[in-house]
């Protein structure tokens, strides 16, 4: 597949505006617990105001993609059938309620409704809080699943598809959030910078399989099938035209074999081995640079990921346009 | 429930693209155009077509058999390009089974043409809208023409015949019988796709004829000899006019 740059650019925004709402409910949850110092509303706020930032971005990416951006508010008709109608649904969702939790945060709406067996009290932030993770979660499967559904596109038809969406934009949303705490100076940067690092290694593990899986599988169908001539030798002499078309631009991505294996390497160095160096470098070295370097090396590494991920689709229409003599 | 589909006969298809020209010329100026080209004279020209004729050779030359390949839209039984569609653009018409896209419901983000495994949609750069074959819809559909008119315009420019049209359906139609006694047969059926579209196969039809059986070695009234000649040669009589 061609690697579509607004796409690119829409999933791993949204994925880190995700994964840095859940590390600042999960710092939320972890004070209530008394596991972690109570921060000032003010932290969960700008931090919000950060994630819905990002997914602002992720959604002004995604209209770049559209041929008739206007007509957008019908992609929500579909959902019944259509994962893309889905995210469609829940990104807007998945903002609001995010904006909800920064919003009462900031006006410091966090006076215990009630409380519950005397030991934990449930402000209106916890409640949108839980709703907000639903919604993120959810987002998360809908963003993957318009992948992993394409069951003819075999590299992306699969569970991991999902749950390289997930670990990642997990693991940059807590590095995101490392970065935050290390800018403001706050002691959350190590709790941070553990769960980014356990997120990485988990993205490693379910992205390094996707690759090993990616690169040995054969296609159900091949040249025969597709034209339905079984002969032993075919070649195609002609594509019904000379000068190109939607099907050789969009489902082709034009890189050579050396320059997939460089952004191969480059996305696995960048993505899953430095950050997790500079994490752990920065708690040695109690640094409060090094964890925003991480996170911005893991960013621009998760561009070549995705890039990687588009490059990584063979589609089978391809069959049709394999030579000219 | 109807099911009308193209069935192509690879065995009569010369590759002369008339199909193409003629599909481009019929919806360019109708229900599903314009069909824009971009730098049409110029270098590197391209555009949008809802078929197109491609050309395979089997064998090494020069032992080998070439084979037109006209492809367009399969009109799935089970389009697997129509319930991906966020906005309901992409649909399959109930009454005739006719795949076909909403221009003014389409946003163009391409994921149909994405979940298509045989590459039949293509969008139009200058309306921006997922475009495809309609089996020229406004054609087949339009009760004013005269019924041997009701047909795709690739199947009424095909010079030698080589698209039939019909209800893959009814089992008397003239596409169920070419597939059912020709052979058809559909393409990448491991998708279990359905596409309604067949094609026919390749096929030679040869008589084994020995050398004996062109001289009757028994004939015993010597019927099937010709008169002898008159003598003195033929006169102009002897000529039939």
């Amino acid at each position: 597949m061609h690697p579509a740059f607004s796409v690119i650019f829409l999933t791993t925004l949204i994925g880190a505006g995700q994964g840095l709402f859940l590390a600042l409910y999960t710092g939320q949850l972890y004070s209530l617990a008394n596991l972690l110092p109570v921060q000032s509303d003010k932290f969960y706020a700008v931090g919000s105001l950060a994630a819905i930032a990002l997914l602002i971005g992720g959604l002004v990416a995604s209209v770049f993609h559209l041929g008739r951006p206007e007509r957008a508010w019908r992609a929500a008709t579909q959902w019944r059938t259509s994962w893309l109608s889905r995210e469609v649904i829940v990104l807007p969702a998945a903002m609001a309620l995010t904006f909800l939790y920064g919003l009462f945060h900031y006006l410091g709406w966090t006076d215990p409704l009630f409380v519950i067996s005397e030991t934990l009290p449930v402000d209106l932030t916890l409640i949108i809080g839980v709703l907000a993770t639903l919604a993120t979660f959810l987002l998360f499967l809908c963003t993957a699943m318009i992948y992993a559904s394409l069951r003819f596109i075999k590299a992306w038809y699969s569970p991991l598809t999902v749950a390289n969406f997930l670990f990642l934009g997990v693991a940059s949303g807590f590095m995101l959030a490392a970065a935050f705490s290390a800018y403001l100076g706050n002691n959350l940067v190590s709790f941070y910078g553990t769960w980014a690092v356990v997120a990485t290694l988990l993205g490693a593990i379910s992205r390094g399989f996707s690759l090993y899986r990616n690169t040995r599988f054969r296609c159900k169908v091949d040249l025969k099938s597709a034209i339905g001539v079984h002969h032993s030798d075919l070649h195609q002499k002609a594509q019904g035209f000379m000068g190109g078309s939607f099907n050789t631009r969009e489902f082709f991505h034009g890189n050579s074999e050396g320059c997939l294996l460089m952004l191969r390497y480059g996305f696995l160095l960048m993505v899953f081995v430095l950050p997790v160096i500079l994490i752990v470098l920065a708690y040695i070295l109690e640094s409060t640079r090094l964890p925003m370097a991480a996170f911005v090396i893991q960013y621009l590494g998760l561009l070549i990921e995705r890039y990687h991920f588009f490059t990584e689709a063979k589609h089978p229409q391809n069959l049709y346009y394999q030579s000219m003599a | 429930m109807t099911q009308l589909a193209l069935v192509i006969d690879l065995n009569v298809c010369v590759g002369c693209h008339a199909c193409v020209t003629s599909c481009k010329e019929w919806n360019t100026s109708g229900w599903a155009g314009p069909m824009t080209d971009q730098r049409a004279y110029d270098e590197d020209p391209t555009g949008t077509f809802f078929n197109r004729v491609q050309t395979y050779e089997a064998g090494v030359f020069p032992h080998t058999e070439t084979y037109h390949f006209p492809k367009s839209c399969l009109h799935c039984e089970d389009p697997p390009c129509v319930p991906v569609c966020p906005t309901g653009a992409s649909y399959k018409r109930e009454d005739n089974g006719v795949v076909l896209v909403d221009y003014d419901k389409c946003i163009g983000c391409k994921y149909c043409s994405w979940a298509c495994p045989y590459g039949a949609r293509e969008i139009d750069e200058k309306q921006r809208v997922m475009k495809k074959c309609t089996l020229c819809i406004d054609r087949i559909t339009d009760m004013n023409l005269p019924e041997s008119q009701r047909k795709p315009a690739c199947v009424l420019a095909c010079p030698t015949s080589a698209r039939l049209f019909g209800d893959v359906h009814d089992p008397n139609s003239v596409v169920s019988i070419a597939i059912r006694e020709e052979g058809g047969y559909a393409l990448q059926p491991e998708w279990g796709t359905k596409p309604a579209n067949h094609y026919l196969p390749r096929r030679k039809t040869r008589i084994q004829i020995h050398e004996d059986e062109l001289v009757r070695a028994d004939n015993p009234l010597k019927k099937e000899q010709l008169p002898s000649l008159p003598e003195g040669g033929e006169t102009l009589d002897d000529v039939a006019w």
